[in-house]
């Protein structure tokens, strides 16, 4: 009792990642953001809430290590400790991953609330990768989250649903919520080819915490599952400056209208290496 | 100043899109609707004042600043351009 006492004081974050929308970088940012919070030396848990379509472990590198899930936990198959799998690449550092053959029913809001609040005992931050959509998933997620990122691309569709995704967040009480615009492209605004970021945040109206800009090191960071936060490339930096802000910390954003041709010859450099 | 000639760009056309996109989505409420609510709310104005209804705007907004969030209560912003407030000043005495 009096650790978790100690724990609390210290304000141990349950944030949850979503954006309403599929494929606009919520286990993408989940696993960045919880990789660059363990290299500030956090204790840091993912869970990854998509029953079925899990992506987490495949992004992090740690697929092959999966013996129990969340669903093995909520069952009572195993214990908390057995599903979470720690990532050996950086201290502190723990994965829940999610069960691949069941569906979302297979977890209630309740059964969330009682694991995250086990977790809370022994980690600073735990975040949640949540599935697409507003249905029993989203529900999930949430639950026992005090803190959301909701996860964004300038595009009508995807803003849409961030909007969405806000208007239900508030209504389950949430007061701190911060907006991550994904996949910004700097060229294009310029052109007046695609929303700005301040366009987004005009029209979201909630705080920005970051701006990715579209970088294909994260494709390639994927592929080798090895999340891109804190490297040379603008994804890398713009996540580095996002964990920062999430730990409390204030942080300018990055000028990719200026660092574009800088990035590039830096880039540049390491391909002919 | 966009110049006249030049085609709308992209980018606004997207923020026009998801301005009235977000209305309806945030009061669930449809174009069409806002469209009746507009029109009642300008025949009542119209007994007491002459108005511009054709310049006239509505807005619902979920939360309660100019941007749209803050507040927890949805609100109704009407801009009304006012022509003339003197006229039909005689309903009102009755």
């Amino acid at each position: 009792m009096e650790e978790r006492h100690s724990m609390e004081q210290k304000g141990s974050e349950v944030i949850v990642v979503t954006s309403g929308k599929g494929g606009v970088g919520k286990t993408t940012t989940t696993a960045n953001v919880g990789t660059g919070l363990a290299k500030l030396g956090k204790k840091v848990c993912l869970i990854d809430t998509d029953i079925g379509l899990r992506n987490l472990d495949v992004v992090m590198g740690l697929e092959n290590r999966i013996v129990y899930n969340l669903v093995d936990v909520v069952e009572g198959n195993c214990r908390v400790k057995q599903a979470l799998i720690r990532d050996k690449r950086h201290p502190g550092l723990y994965l829940m991953p999610s069960a691949q053959t069941r569906d979302k029913t297979a977890v209630s809001p309740g059964q969330m609330v009682k694991v995250i609040d086990h977790l809370k005992e022994q980690f600073d931050y735990i975040i949640l990768d949540c599935p697409a959509g507003i249905e029993q998933g989203f529900q999930n997620a949430i639950a026992g989250a005090n803190r959301a990122l909701v996860v964004t691309t300038p595009e009508v569709s995807a803003i849409r649903d961030a909007d969405r995704i806000i208007g239900l967040l508030e209504a389950n009480g949430f007061q701190q919520m911060d907006l991550i615009i994904n996949r910004l492209r700097m060229d294009m605004v310029r052109r007046g080819d695609m929303m700005s970021a301040q366009d987004v945040v005009d029209i979201l109206a909630i705080p920005m915490i970051g701006i990715i800009p579209d970088d294909e090191n994260v494709v390639v960071a994927t592929n080798q599952g090895e999340p891109l936060v804190g490297s040379s490339s603008p994804a890398g930096q713009a996540y580095a400056n996002v964990v920062h802000r999430v730990d409390g910390k204030e942080v300018p954003f990055l000028n990719f209208d200026k660092s574009i041709s800088f990035w590039t010859r830096v880039t540049g450099i390491f391909h002919k290496a | 100043m966009r110049h006249f000639f030049r085609r709308k760009s992209s980018c606004q056309i997207a923020k026009d899109r998801l301005k009235i996109l977000l209305i309806s989505d945030r009061v669930n409420c449809s174009p069409e609707m806002m469209e009746l609510i507009k029109m009642d709310i300008a025949k009542v104005i119209s007994k007491y004042m002459k108005i511009d209804a054709d310049n006239m705007e509505i807005q619902i907004n979920t939360k309660g600043n100019k941007l749209g969030r803050g507040g927890k209560m949805p609100s109704l912003y009407a801009h009304i351009p006012i022509v003339d407030v003197a006229a039909n000043q005689d309903v009102v005495s009755k």
